[in-house]
Order: C-alpha cells, then structure tokens, then sequence
C-alpha cells in the first residue's frame, strides 16, 4: 500500500469499498447464497453477513462491479433459501418462528455451534432482505420474485413471541433452554430490531416497546461531549447503515435536542479523545489510529510487556472509555465512520496506510490489529481472518457516504417510514 | 506473639468445609467475653419497658443506645452474639480479609508501582484468619454487653417471643413494654440447589471459621458478598470459580460499574461463568462436584469449598409476631408504614428484618428514625433517607440516590457528568486508574439525583456525593468548593466542573469574546 499517500480520497475509497465488496464473492456459497462470517476455513454463514450482502449487491451494480441481473440472480438464491429451509423447534433447524440461527452451515444451512436464535442478526438479515426487495423494483420475474420472498419472509417473523410475555423484545432463543434470559439494555445496535419490529405486517411488537427499551438510555457528559453513551463503534454505526438518522428525531432525542446521527459523530469524537489520551499506554493509540469495537483479538493471554501486566483478549465487545480495552484497533470501524466524520475518517485510513502497510492486503482493511501484542516475534498482532461484519459495513458505510445509496433506498422501504413512526420519529426526511 | 489455633471439636475435619464454629483462641474467646459473656445472668424485668429492642445487631444497638441515653428504660435481647452480622459474619471480618488480599495483591503487582515483587509470597492464611479475629475482638469492646448495661440498657440473652400486643418473653422472663423494635435481621437464603445441603456449602455465617483456605472454592452469587469474597479468595491463593445466573455481575448497578468488575475479577484470575446456573451439586469424597447450566450447555466441576451468596432472608419466624398482631411474609420481612410503625401501633421494626436495602448504615438510620417516631411523637420518614452503598471489591462500587433508569422511569430527563478515574491525577499516581465517578444530574438544573463511584476507594467518596443529596447541594456549589490536590475525590469537583462548562453556552462565550475585545 505504498501509493496511498498519492490517491485522491475519492480514488482511495473506491478501491477500499470494492476489495471489501470482494469478501462477498469469495466467500459466498453460490447454490444458497450464505457468506461466511469470517474467511478461515470451516467458518458457518453468519446470517447478519448475509444481510450485509444483499444490501451490498446493490451497491455493486450501482459502481458496475457486478451486472443487475447478476445480482438479482444472487439475491433470489439467497432468498428462495431462506424461505425454504427448515423451521422449527428441532435443534438443527435453519430458524423457528420466521427468526433464524445466528451461525448457519455454508452447505446445509442447518443450525451451527449450538448458536442462538439471535433476534439482532435475524434483524440485520431482514434488512438486507428488505434493501433487496426495495432496490429490484423492476417488473421481471426473477425481480418480482425477489419483492415477493422478501414480503413472505419478513411476514413470518413472530416479533411477538420474542418478547416473550414482556414488553420489551428478548436478544435470542435456544432450543435446549428457551429465551436467553436477558434482554437489551442501554443504546445499542437495536434501534432496527425495534423499527423492524413495530414495523411488522404481520406480528407487531406494541408501541410501547419502543419506549421501555430507551427508558433504559443514558445521556452523558464524557470529555465534555454529551451524547448518548454506548461503549463500542459498531453500535454507533451498524443501524445506520440502513436508516438515515439525520434530522429526524425520537422523544429522546427531541428532549436532547439532537437526533442519533448527531450522536454517532460525538461518539467518534469520544473514540478519537480516548485514543488521544491513551489511558492504557497502548501501542500505537493516537489521533489518527482508533476504532474500539467488537472484534477479533490475540486471544485470551495475560503477558508482561515492558514491565506491565498485560490481559489481552480474543473476540470481545470493546468499548470506550469504560472497556474492555486490550489495544486491539478496529481500522474498518473506524473508516465506516465515514458519513459522521469524513475528515477524522480518511485521516486514520492514510495514516493505517502509511504507518501499517504490511496488514493491507489487495486494499483490504483487516478486521483488527494489536500494535500492544507482540507474539510469536511479529511486531503487532493482526487479526488472521477477514469477517463479513467488517467489510459489510465498510461496504454499506463508503457508499453512503459517495452517494447515499443504501439510505435513500430505504427511505422507499415503508416498512422502514412506518417503524420510525411508530417509534415516535418525526421530522426530517419522515415529514 | 502468635499462638497456636485449635479448631473446636468437631469444627471441620480434614477435606470437610463447613466449619461450624470459629477456632476457639483468646481472640475469639475475647470476642465472646464481650458479647455473649458465658457467665452471664439476664436482669430482673422492669415493671414496664418504654422500649423493647429485639435483636442486637446494628440497628437494635443503635436504637437501645440512643433511647436509654434520652432517658427511655429499656431491654435489648438478643438470641446470639450481640453485634449482629456486621460485627460477627458481615462488614467487619469480611474487610478485614480483604485488606490483607488487597495486600498480597499489591505485593504481586509491585512491578507496577516500580517495586519489585517480594521473592517468596507465601499465604500464611491462619494468620489472616487471626488477625480478623483480633480485629473483631477488638472492635467489640464497643458493643460489649457489660457497657450497654453501665449505659442503662438491660440485657437480655435468649430466644425472645410475642404473647401479646405488649409482651414479650426471654425464657421465663416476661417483659411488658409501651413500644417495641424488632430487629432482628437477615440470615443467607438457602440457594433451592439439588444435593448442596447434603454437599455442605458455607455462607457468610461459617465462612469466617474457615481455618484453612479452600484450594478450589465455588461461589455462588455474583452479588456485592459474591464479589467480594471471590476476589479475597482468590488473592489468598484459591482457584476461585464464581457462577452468576444474570449475564452481569451486580445485576443493579450500572452496566458499566459490573464491566469494570467483571475486568477486575478476571484480571485476578478468578474463572467467571456468567449467566449461568447450579443445578445440582453432590459430595465425592473430599472433593465437591457442581453441575452447571449455561444457554442449555451443561458442564461439571470439581471444587474442595462451596460458598453460597445469592440473597438474604428477613428473620422473621419465632417471634410469635402473630400473637402481636404484627403482619410480615417470609420474602420482604415484617411489613411497615413510612414511619416504620407495623401493623400494631406499638411495634416498629428496622434494619434487614424489613428493609430492602440491606445494610449496616441503613439499620443504624432506620432505628434512629424509630426512637423518634416511637418514643417523642416524631414523624420522621424513612422515604426522606438517602442512602448510600458500597460494594467492597477491588475497585470498590458505591452509589447513592437514583439510577437513570429509576429517573426515566419517573419521566426525570438526566444528563449524567462522567470522571474517568484515568484522568485523576491522584488515581494515575496511585495506580488506581481503573473507574469513574457518575453524578446524574436533572436536566435544566445542577440538582445531583445520584450518583455512582467505581474506585479503589468509592466507598469514601461515595459520603460527600450523599451528603450533598442529602442536603441539597448542587453541581454549581460542589464546583466551587476549594478541595485539596491531589486526591482521587478531586474527580467529584471534576464532574462539576464539567457540568459548569456546559452553562458556558455559545452565547456567553460571544458576549465574553465581546467584553475582552472591548
């Protein structure tokens, strides 16, 4: 990466959003559409990783990466295969109730590691779904198949049985044990699991969900920003990939007198300050080099570096300023902050690239890196796999920012208009 | 001087950890003179008592000192040891543990601090146990039964029992009294666990017996003992296994306050399962093993000690309260008003035996709030205290007043000022950068609702956020007062100050451009 220093931005995003798009060709299964959630072998589909790759084809048609018809084919596999597999209570069905299993087999799309009926990665799946059903609006067959699976799938989501009994929605289910018993707590990446939610044709949760999921909200004073606090990146990004927040506003919001894409550019500037003031001592923290997220990490280890007793971690949910903190930079964080801080977030990309080179492969960001960690005689730790959720939003992120694509494509989404009313949004581009 | 410990016979045998009572050494024995004399003859009842204080513990010595000082006659029984659970099984043994684990904590990580780690760490855990001792012997000679008598109190030991709206019974003493405070606290909840009764398992009663330190120990219950005596353990040496069934440690603090104590505990070394059950636990020998449950995924595992610390049960049944007409259930304790009056006017009650708040500080004010209302006419409220709490772990986690979400939910619009203990001078010289300080603040105004402290020492700076609720005084006052520097309760004026900077609206600042370019 020894010529980004001479790209213009606009040429630097380009190649960075098509070699992340490049994830989704190479690590999709053709016959059913599922993408892997990370690229080492053996990895299952990760049903969100599929919900960014039909939001992505679209994306790529628009930029002449991929023909539509191309894309419309991708999508309607994809689609048949989520209408068609298993659903039930047995322990390796593909989904129960109209949700699906967080991991997935890339072949047989059945259940994978035991993992969870995950109402948030359903959530991401079902706005890629919908993002499909709203970019293929033409009258063909394969496309009027595309907006009719769409409607059939989000129709089958039992939204509310997954607020088993209470008011607010549950984060998962197992077979073996029932709803996780815990639910969503504070600002996170919910906000469309709520839209989608109230949205629903078919099993809306009730308006007051809404409500007393954000009574659990908190409004705080760090480093003398105020905003709504949630500790790591990707809740401060992942529903905006979708939604545009800008201008419009929640009761929340109205009392704050802000509006939560306000808010994620404040949460970048806590990001940015954290790693100024380097509280840790990590490597490599700076102005320039930030992006605390949930992630890949070295791994679960405690060493002693240069004195100091060092608890390093695997993938985690890092956060700021509270943590978990190990030192691990997330840089496709931190260039998907793109549309909330376009200068901070090209900085950091041209300083990743010029003080990091070695860990941009083919003008693809790995998931994370540790500067701290310094095992096995390597002079930083790098994460060795690519995940869907990384280059999916980068993907997602860049666009919006070049053209806003995803979001005005979903502002033609009603289901998306109607959540957001029914959540008590107004204003903006809802008025 | 030191002095050899003979366990009591019977007390624990090899591989057995459920001791039943405390080694018998001149500390212990010291203990007792103190508050159960052995040679000790309750008094001749008064004709009639102004007030009968049942249970010894916090909030019945409080309450027995304070009315016998004002002139009042009264009679305080108590069934055990007086002193209750703070002075016996509670506050006082378990900090005096954690001081020294806090010890052997520091001494491994003087590296950090650019001392070098002593050569050989050895835990001399009888020592540990002795010096606690020593400490609750010496801490008793406050509450001694022969001061409360020479402070006009009367003292009554043995199981005590309502047989009427104005009576109660001692053994064969019968005392008649104008009012009555039942104090008689909380003891550990029972956890419904399959086999562990038969397993044997130790709670905050026996814990402090333990004479030798559980090389495995399983704890049950991530709540503030939960936390606490894991940490403590497991900086004695113990490989600690701590199983909480919520997916957060101290399900009702802050998220934040329960992620940096969760960072702790692991940073320790103890091995934490979160949102996870005990199902059944059976005894194998000497070893223990405990079925767990997470998410459907059951594992097993072996251990030499299990502590239980799920909750507290108000102690309410062999007080024949029903013959007093005194209304209670066996979940919340006895049932009182604002007043802490029960359902027979003469009766009142404080502390665990009907409070939710359960601790030391809130059975001392409560019984405070009693002797008025009982005694003097007074109308004192229990709804007007503010109360504070500390959960004693390393770094410790207080708060005082409302969490934001009891605000949200009353339709109070908060903005919370946040100090990160990493920018406290004092805490980065210390070396104690790991927390902050939450002041949750009324929208529009400098009105503090609450506050929460994670901080080496939050349970001392938790007392000046309290005493400002408690008063009335706001962000803009507590942003004025003049503190010494450096101290890690500077993060308080810090806070404030930060909330000062938010009136300096863009506004002010061009009228202040305006004025300077003048």
């Amino acid at each position: 990466m020894t010529d980004a220093a001479s790209q213009s931005d606009e040429a630097l995003l380009d190649r960075f959003q098509r070699a992340a798009f490049g994830y989704f060709l190479d690590h999709v299964n053709p016959e059913n559409g599922l993408v892997a959630d990370a690229s080492r072998a053996g990895a299952p589909a990760s049903i969100a990783v599929v919900g960014f790759a039909l939001s992505c084809y679209p994306v790529a048609v628009e930029r002449r990466w991929m023909t539509r018809s191309d894309a419309a084919a991708r999508t309607l596999v994809t689609l048949r295969f989520f209408c068609g597999s298993p659903q039930g209570d047995e322990p390796d069905a593909t989904g129960y109730k109209g949700f699906y299993y967080h991991f997935i087999d890339m072949t047989t799309g059945r259940r994978a590691w035991q993992s969870e009926l995950s109402l948030i990665d359903t959530t991401l799946l079902l706005a890629g779904v919908l993002t499909a059903s709203v970019y293929f609006d033409e009258d063909t067959a394969s496309e009027s198949e595309i907006r009719a699976r769409a409607d059939a799938i989000y129709r089958r989501m039992d939204w509310q049985w997954a607020r088993d009994g209470g008011t607010t929605e549950r984060q998962g289910w197992k077979p073996e044990s029932g709803f996780l018993h815990y639910g969503w707590e504070g600002y996170s990446e919910a906000i469309i699991l709520y839209v989608l939610g109230l949205a629903s044709p078919s099993f809306p949760v009730p308006d007051d969900s809404f409500g007393a999921w954000t009574a659990t909200y908190q409004w705080e004073n760090i480093y003398d920003r105020e905003f709504l606090y949630a500790g790591p990146l990707f809740i401060h990004l992942f529903s905006h990939a979708w939604i545009d927040f800008a201008g419009i506003r929640d009761r929340f919001m109205r009392e704050k007198d802000s509006d939560y894409f306000e808010n994620s550019c404040r949460a970048i500037q806590v990001q940015r300050e954290y790693a100024y003031r380097n509280p840790h001592g990590f490597d490599g923290y700076g102005g320039d080099c930030w992006g605390i997220t949930a992630n890949d990490g070295p791994g679960f280890e405690t060493l002693t570096i240069e004195g100091r007793e060092r608890r390093f971690l695997g993938y985690a949910a890092r956060g700021v300023p509270y943590g978990p903190d190990d030192g691990t930079i997330d840089p496709c964080a931190a260039l998907a902050s793109l549309p909330f801080a376009p200068e901070l977030a090209l900085s950091a990309l041209r300083h990743f690239c010029a003080r990091y080179p070695e860990m941009i492969r083919e003008s693809r960001l790995p998931s994370s890196f540790n500067p701290t960690f310094r095992g096995g005689g390597s002079p930083r730790w790098m994460s060795p796999d690519y995940f869907g959720l990384d280059q999916g939003i980068l993907v997602l992120m860049i666009e919006n920012h070049r053209s806003g694509l995803i979001w005005s494509l979903m502002r033609r989404c009603p289901y998306i208009g109607a959540g957001l009313r029914r959540a008590g949004f107004t204003g903006g581009w809802l008025s | 001087m030191t002095e050899t410990i003979v366990p009591p016979a019977g007390a624990m045998q090899d591989g057995d950890w459920s001791p039943k009572a405390a080694p018998d050494d001149r500390f212990h024995r010291a203990l007792l003179d103190n508050v159960r004399p052995p040679a000790w003859r309750n008094p001749t009842p008064a004709t009639r008592y102004n007030l009968v204080v049942i249970g010894a513990g916090p909030g019945g010595l409080t309450a027995a000192r304070e009315a016998a000082a004002l002139g009042a006659k009264v009679a305080l029984v108590e069934r055990d040891l007086i002193g209750g659970d703070r002075l016996n099984v509670g506050c006082v043994p378990s900090k005096a543990l954690i001081r020294t684990a806090r010890l052997y904590a520091e001494m491994r990580g003087a590296e950090d601090l650019g001392g070098q780690v002593p050569g050989d760490i050895g835990i001399g855990f009888p020592a540990v146990m002795a010096r606690m001792r020593r400490i609750q012997a010496r801490l008793s000679g406050a509450a001694s039964a022969r001061r409360l008598s020479d402070a006009g109190v009367d003292v009554y030991f043995g199981e005590a029992g309502f047989t009427g709206s104005d009576t109660v019974t001692v053994g064969n003493a019968v005392l008649r009294f104008k009012k009555a405070l039942v104090a008689t606290g909380a003891r550990p909840l029972t956890p419904p666990i399959p086999g562990l009764a038969e397993a044997g398992y130790l709670t905050n009663e026996n814990v402090f017996n333990l004479t030798e330190c559980p090389p495995r120990l399983l704890v049950i219950g991530g709540g503030p003992l939960g936390c606490e005596l894991a940490q403590a353990f497991c900086r004695f040496g113990s490989h600690v296994i701590i199983v909480q069934d919520d997916p957060m440690f101290l399900p009702k603090e802050e998220r934040d306050a329960a992620q940096i104590l969760s960072d702790a505990l692991a940073q320790d070394g103890v091995e934490i399962h979160l949102n996870t059950t005990v199902v059944a636990a059976r005894g194998e020998g000497t070893r223990k093993i405990v079925d767990l449950l997470c998410d459907g995924d059951k594992c097993s595992v072996s251990v030499d000690a299990i502590l239980a610390g799920i909750g507290r049960a108000p102690n309410v049944e062999s007080l024949n309260l029903e013959a007093a007409g005194v209304r209670y259930d066996t979940e919340a304790g006895i049932h009182v008003d604002d007043f802490l009056r029960t359902s027979n006017r003469r009766i009142y009650a404080a502390g665990d035996v009907c409070l939710k708040h359960k601790f030391t500080h809130a059975a001392e004010a409560s019984a405070r709030i009693v002797v008025r209302n009982a005694l003097f006419l007074g109308r004192k409220r229990l709804s007007a205290l503010t109360i504070p709490w500390c959960t004693y772990t390393d770094p410790e986690i207080a708060h005082v007043g409302l969490y934001v979400r009891e605000a949200r939910e009353r339709a109070i619009p908060v903005t919370t000022f946040t100090i990160l203990m990493h920018d406290v001078d004092r805490a980065v010289t210390d070396g104690e950068e790991d927390g902050f300080v939450k002041i949750h603040v009324r929208d529009g105004s400098d009105e503090i609702l609450g506050a929460t402290v994670v901080a080496r020492h939050a349970g001392e700076m938790i007392n000046g956020l309290s005493l400002a609720i408690g008063v009335g005084i706001g962000l803009r006052a507590l942003a004025r007062v003049i503190q010494a520097y450096p101290t890690q309760a500077g993060a308080i004026k810090m806070a404030a100050e930060a909330y000062s900077r938010t009136r300096l609206t863009p506004r002010l600042k061009s009228l202040s451009r305006r004025w300077l370019a003048w």
